[in-house]
């Protein structure tokens, strides 16, 4: 009896501690301490990352000059009058250039970008479901098998598609020994090539996403829809889509936001026909040393990829709610 | 049904393997080759990987990319484990979202971009501070710290949540300090994560062409520049020695990696066995008793 009693004090004692450590912390909500913590992180994001956006997005305004660096100062000082140039030729002559060629590379990144997602959605579904249900040692195996390329180098990767893609190539040779072509195609310099450089690049971070939703998927609903009669497409839309729809979007963002701005596989593997907007600003900062138009091609790709940045964002954020509410 | 999954299900993976590993599996063969046409098969030899060691620039780059690579796993996981530690522990703070914002946005933003504002930053700095205007490997740093901190914040965070946080509330009861439940009890339990983060970190910075080619100045090349730049020239059975070298890393870290990812599965398998097992024992035990009874 007596035990019982002062048990139960303790526990009435340890659940007022409790609640008194509540209040306390919901008073003292950030110390100087968590401020200390945030600070370095913060302040590293700041100088490294949005200092330089708004450098970028000023030098835009700018002409270049031969001057190191080279482009014209925004503030100059004349005879005691400041004077603040902001020169808007930059994004004029992007959308009004006589040949289109800044338009006409924005649409073919936004094509092969697109294009890109879409077979590597195709090809990696398969590999995600089957790697989701397969066995567990099995899938040990394989997951590590399919994420390994993409731990070697990415220019590495690239050169080895060039070696077996080339007129003499193993791909070539193969087909013609196979008698299914007489002369060699050529498959390097075209777009095919680049379309096939993305998704070899790209299909891991396809898969994982996808993985990660599949073997969450309740796959009971599946056996019910069978057992009610529906027909396996119609499961397949109904029941498997809409419940992986978190890593299809995940795994498309992941895919098609670095394939609109990729420079290294279009330069080796594409021809003239595929100038995509990475590669037209590399050549605007290197080639012709014009930093301002640099500048401004790389201001206005931003705003073609505010739409899926913020949906990626979302997801994050979402991510970040779940942690707050568990906090 | 069963049996036709089981095919199907085998028919995509050899698909799958068929199409990731052919051209590497290739480019291996071909660095054994005596020929200098990559794509012509003489006979076997191991010219290509004598002449690899010969050649100083390779070594050189090789030797900076390892460095630069190293210090950014460093900081990056520094960095990480604090913000992951913020984002986790501390309650909602001012900015809390723009911080989140700044935190994913380097995952997302075009190599081409980043690599263009980090050097327009670089220069602009370079009036004030003279360390910025010299682009050498301390920029490179920097720019690579700044892209592979996102990645491990994600990484070490993902594992932050998991942790019980009433391990740490109790030894905060027992008298221990902040830094001492850090050290003792929280970094314990975040090194899996620490460890991915730092490896993943290495391997982006190792890995990274187009961020170092806009900030790097003419004196410090890193390897993959090298590499990007002699592939432009034409192709040539050197660099797949140098790939080949590559890969062979690759996978024997990879390996271990997974060797030790299974190892501990299985322990936990092996524990969540024993466990079973004893409860299993102590149930019949109890049953044993109520029958007496």
């Amino acid at each position: 009896m007596s035990t019982g009693f002062s048990s139960n004090m303790t526990f009435i004692r340890r659940s007022f501690q409790r609640q008194n450590k509540v209040i306390k912390e919901a008073k003292h909500d950030n110390t100087w301490r968590d401020y200390a913590l945030i600070f370095v992180p913060y302040l590293w994001m700041i100088l490294f990352f949005l200092l330089p956006f708004l450098i970028i997005f000023k030098i835009s305004l700018s002409v270049t000059e031969i001057a190191i660096p080279p482009y014209s100062p925004l503030v100059t000082f004349e005879e005691g009058a400041m004077q603040i140039i902001l020169h808007l030729e930059n994004y004029t002559s992007i959308f009004t250039d006589p040949d289109g060629t800044y338009i006409r590379s924005y649409l073919k990144s936004l094509q092969v970008a697109g294009l890109s997602t879409i077979f590597c959605l195709l090809i990696g579904f398969p590999i995600a479901w089957a790697l989701a249900t397969a066995k567990p040692a099995l899938r040990n195996v394989m997951f590590m098998l399919i994420i390994m390329p993409s731990w070697t180098s990415l220019v590495v990767r690239i050169y080895a598609w060039m070696t077996i893609m080339k007129k003499d190539g193993l791909i070539n040779d193969c087909l013609m020994a196979l008698g299914i072509i007489d002369s060699p195609i050529q498959m390097l310099q075209t777009d095919f090539a680049v379309y096939v450089g993305i998704v070899y690049c790209y299909l891991p971070y396809m898969v994982l996403p996808l993985f990660s939703s599949l073997m969450k998927v309740d796959y009971s609903l599946i056996e019910a829809a069978y057992d009610l009669g529906c027909r396996p497409v119609k499961t397949f839309f109904n029941t498997l889509i809409p419940q992986t729809k978190s890593g299809i979007v995940a795994g498309s963002m992941l895919v098609f936001i670095p394939a609109l701005g990729e420079y290294v596989i279009p330069e080796l593997l594409g021809g003239k026909s595929s100038i995509l907007i990475g590669r037209i600003l590399w050549q605007e900062f290197f080639n012709n040393r014009d930093w301002p138009l640099a500048s401004a091609v790389a201001i206005t790709m931003l705003m073609i990829l505010v739409i899926p940045i913020i949906l990626f964002y979302k997801v994050e954020r979402r991510e970040q709610e779940k942690i707050n509410a568990g906090k | 049904m069963q049996g036709n999954k089981k095919i199907l299900r085998a028919i995509i993976i050899a698909l799958a393997l068929v199409f990731l590993y052919l051209p590497i599996a290739t480019l291996v063969v071909y660095s054994f080759n005596e020929s200098k046409m990559v794509t012509i098969w003489t006979e076997f030899s191991l010219r290509w990987y004598v002449t690899l060691f010969h050649n100083e620039a390779i070594i050189k780059a090789v030797v900076i990319s390892l460095t630069i690579a190293f210090f950014t796993a460093c900081a990056s996981v520094v960095i990480g484990t604090l913000a992951a530690f913020v984002l986790v522990r501390v309650t909602s703070f001012r900015g809390e979202s723009a911080f989140v914002l700044f935190i994913t946005a380097p995952m997302v933003l075009p190599e081409v971009v980043t690599g263009l504002a980090l050097l327009l930053l670089f220069v602009t700095l370079g009036e004030f501070i003279p360390i910025f205007a010299d682009r050498g490997m301390f920029a490179i740093w920097i720019a690579h710290v700044t892209f592979c901190a996102s990645y491990t914040t994600v990484v070490i965070r993902s594992r932050f949540r998991e942790l019980d946080i009433s391990i740490e509330e109790a030894a905060m009861d027992l008298g221990a300090g902040p830094i001492k439940v850090f050290f003792a009890i929280i970094l314990p339990a975040i090194m899996p994560a620490e460890v991915a983060a730092f490896l993943l970190s290495f391997t982006m910075s190792m890995d990274d062409l187009v961020i170092a080619s806009f900030v790097a100045g003419p004196e410090s090349t890193t390897l993959p520049m090298l590499i990007f730049s002699s592939v432009r020239r034409g192709l040539s059975p050197e660099i797949n020695a140098l790939a080949s070298i590559i890969v062979l890393i690759v996978s024997v870290c990879t390996f271990f990696a997974w060797l030790s990812m299974v190892r501990k599965q299985r322990r936990v398998a092996s524990d969540l066995a024993k466990a079973k097992k004893e409860a299993l024992l102590e149930k019949r035990k109890l049953l044993r008793g109520a029958n007496r009874a």
